[in-house]
């Protein structure tokens, strides 16, 4: 089974003062898939997000993510920028975090910094124009161009971030993290503020990242229309504890999710549910 | 026509006048007793006062009658409507003169030594506007583009002074051999106070920088057996050419030359090693802003918590940032030492570190160019006016607060990208954020 997931998530607990906001969550993701947390507001899907891209230290619990290569990472270990560096999970923010005054490209170099930094001789090499640096320089401009092109933004590459439309934003977010090259992408409500025709758009360029590049998602989403139609695994969250976990089928069956999500009344959770279909 | 595009826009006589009068409100407040009465002592000791309600009133006036005025020009000139008022011809004519400025702002001060040979005055002045230059670039590094605020750039200044006074009066070694040494140390001294500094944003960064810009100074009036304390350092050596020096002596430059030696030659040597010294580090913040480094810091400027989460270590980012604006600022300061053969703790307060964060913020934070004209019009404009001694500091603070209405982000205020695939667009300043740690 270990080669099966990339994410193990062990017993996380986290606590603010007195406030457990995470309580004994175990999930799983499996590698390739689209795993989704869903649960109503406040569930602390946030939190574990929090907690698995190194923004919070856990107060319990245990996680761990398994490379291609079989190489094992236990994030609880790693901090800050560790996370996104060493372990290869990228993330999006539910309040897009983009570099508002620079371009859409150079948002995406930004994402490649790493990799560059290294090229360009942490600088030295940089700074005399060597002749390694500079092809290493266009192989990242082409992978920038790649992602433009992928999320419709080939033409606005030179227009500031802050300039583009929401939905574009919230694309060209997506496009940074991966351009991070990920083994696990961790999505925020990717969804959220999109009209409808945006939202099928994303729905696909999630499918082609986990088909085509073999990158394995990870989402927090309202939008039952895009959970329900891209994920392969729902695990729901409410009050800081798992309270179901299966395919989009079963999850939207279970009555403990209807209740949760909706408190006493059945039938608006049902209504809910039903619109997802 | 623009009168009627601005007069469906204004708002109305009455937002004005009462915008007038609240401001002529202030200034009765503020200068009925700082005008209005004036004390003095007495012949026998006694405090004597008399009333100058004319002169009260007369500023009371001009307060009212200048903020009409400010809100008139305001409207016809704010920046809101500069785009519909000037026709596009204008426009495109100031683009491309725009763009002339930078180049033909190096030809002229690359002939400045040989335009004004004979006015060592302008000489000496030229080069003490391209040492600010030089300062407000390296401090540009870490307020423009990591935008980190930083009260205490003198230190770095201080440091490389002393780094080559010290080195050179005690060894003996040279001014090309002290200035990477004075770098290298300034850089150190930027990564000291970096550390402390990491977990500290805004308002307080800026008040620790301040700390350590006044820490650097009395460790260096009171560190007597090592810095000589008020007293200074004297009899700093000058520079030399290769190992010639520029003396009347039999083995100086004139001499081995056939020339007549002149002092204006060490002048004009000095303003060359200034402009290389601060092209040098433009170039080298040009090259930085284009590599992963300098794209990191203004990312960093732009959201931190973005930049950890694509894997960026902010630690060593802010860090570099801190030592290589220090070690510009070390090197400028050890020029300064060799120019003036003297340095002493009194040439590196807090005013000179408030005057090159100024250069920079009016300059825009960022820009090169921008800094450069605003290193010109502050040094240079302020050695203008200094016939009218009186009003100096009054023309100065005017030219702030016009600036402040009409350039809030500083003189070039938006941001060219450092990467682009059809077309360089500059980014409005509006989008650019200051950074806020």
């Amino acid at each position: 089974m270990s080669t099966e997931n990339i994410l193990f998530v062990d017993h996380l607990t986290m606590r603010f003062g007195g406030i457990v906001a995470v309580h004994d969550l175990s999930l799983t993701a499996e590698r390739r898939k689209i795993t989704a947390l869903i649960g109503p507001n406040g569930a602390g899907k946030t939190t574990v997000f929090n907690c698995i891209t190194g923004f919070y230290r856990p107060s319990g619990g245990t996680m761990r993510l398994t490379h291609d290569d079989g190489r094992e990472v236990r994030l609880e270990r790693l901090n800050d920028f560790r996370i996104a560096k060493q372990a290869k999970v990228a993330r999006t923010f539910q309040n897009i975090r983009l570099f508002p005054g620079m371009t859409a490209l150079e948002n995406l170099m930004v994402a490649q910094h790493n990799a560059l930094m290294l090229a360009s001789g942490l600088t030295f090499l940089g700074l005399i124009g060597a002749p390694s640096w500079r092809s290493a320089e266009k192989r990242a401009i082409d992978q920038a161009k790649f992602w433009l092109d992928r999320i419709g933004l080939f033409d606005r590459a030179d227009d500031a971030a802050g300039n583009l439309p929401y939905g574009d934003q919230r694309r060209l977010e997506i496009a940074r993290a991966m351009c991070t090259e990920p083994a696990l992408l961790c999505l925020d409500e990717p969804a959220a503020g999109l009209n409808a025709r945006e939202s099928a758009e994303l729905s696909a360029l999630l499918l082609a990242i986990r088909s085509q590049h073999g990158t394995s998602i990870l989402l927090i989403e309202h939008d039952m229309s895009v959970v329900m139609e891209i994920s392969d695994h729902v695990v729901v969250m409410d009050y800081g504890v798992k309270i179901a976990e299966g395919t989009p089928q079963e999850v939207r069956d279970d009555p403990k999710v209807i209740a949760a999500y909706l408190g006493a009344d059945e039938q608006e959770a049902i209504a809910v549910m039903e619109s997802g279909t | 026509m623009p009168e009627q595009t601005h007069a469906s826009r204004a708002p109305g006589v009455t937002f004005i006048f009462k915008k007038a009068l609240i401001s002529a409100l202030v200034a009765l407040v503020l200068f009925s007793l700082m005008i209005g009465i004036r004390t003095e002592a007495g012949p026998s000791g006694q405090l004597i006062y008399w009333t100058r309600f004319g002169d009260l009133a007369s500023m009371v006036a001009i307060v009212f009658g200048g903020s009409i005025i400010v809100e008139l020009l305001r409207q016809w000139l704010g920046p809101a409507d500069t785009i519909r008022i000037v026709p596009q011809r204008l426009q495109q004519g100031l683009a491309i003169a725009g763009r002339l400025v930078a180049p033909l702002l190096l030809i002229f001060t690359f002939l400045v030594p040989v335009i004004f040979y004979d006015q060592r005055y302008i000489l000496d002045l030229g080069i003490l506007v391209l040492t600010y230059v030089m300062l407000g670039w390296g401090l540009n590094v870490v307020v423009g583009l990591a935008g980190l605020l930083d009260l205490g750039y003198v230190a770095f200044y201080a440091v490389g002074a002393y780094s080559y006074a010290l080195l050179a009066t005690n060894f003996g070694l040279s001014f090309w051999v002290c200035l990477p040494l004075a770098g290298i140390l300034a850089a150190f001294w930027g990564m000291l106070l970096g550390f402390p500094v990491l977990r500290l944003r805004g308002d307080y960064l800026a008040i620790v920088t301040l700390a350590f810009g006044e820490i650097i100074r009395l460790v260096i009036i009171n560190w007597q057996s090592l810095t000589g304390g008020p007293n200074g350092v004297s009899g700093i050596p000058r520079p030399t050419l290769f190992g010639i020096p520029l003396t009347p002596a039999d083995d100086g430059l004139a001499a081995r030359l056939g020339i007549e030696f002149s002092p204006t030659h060490r002048i004009v040597f000095l303003f060359y090693i200034i402009l290389a010294m601060a092209l040098l580090t433009n170039w080298v913040t040009i090259r930085l802003r284009r590599l992963p480094i300098g794209r990191a810091w203004e990312a960093l400027r732009e959201d931190e918590v973005a930049c950890r989460a694509l894997g960026i270590n902010t630690t060593t980012t802010k860090l570099t940032a801190f030592a290589t604006g220090a070690m510009f600022g070390g090197f400028a300061g050890a020029f300064f030492a060799t120019r003036q053969g003297f340095i002493s703790p009194e040439s590196f307060t807090f005013q000179e570190s408030a005057l090159v964060l100024a250069i920079v913020v009016l300059g825009g934070m960022g820009s090169q160019l921008g800094v450069a004209l605003a290193a010109l019009t502050m040094i240079g404009g302020f050695e203008l006016f200094r016939g009218f001694d009186q009003y100096r500091m009054l023309v100065f603070g005017v030219a702030m607060v016009l600036l402040m209405i009409w350039r809030p982000r500083g003189l070039i205020g938006h941001r060219a990208p450092t990467v682009f695939l059809k077309r360089a667009q500059a980014i409005s300043s509006d989008l650019v954020k200051e950074g806020h740690g």
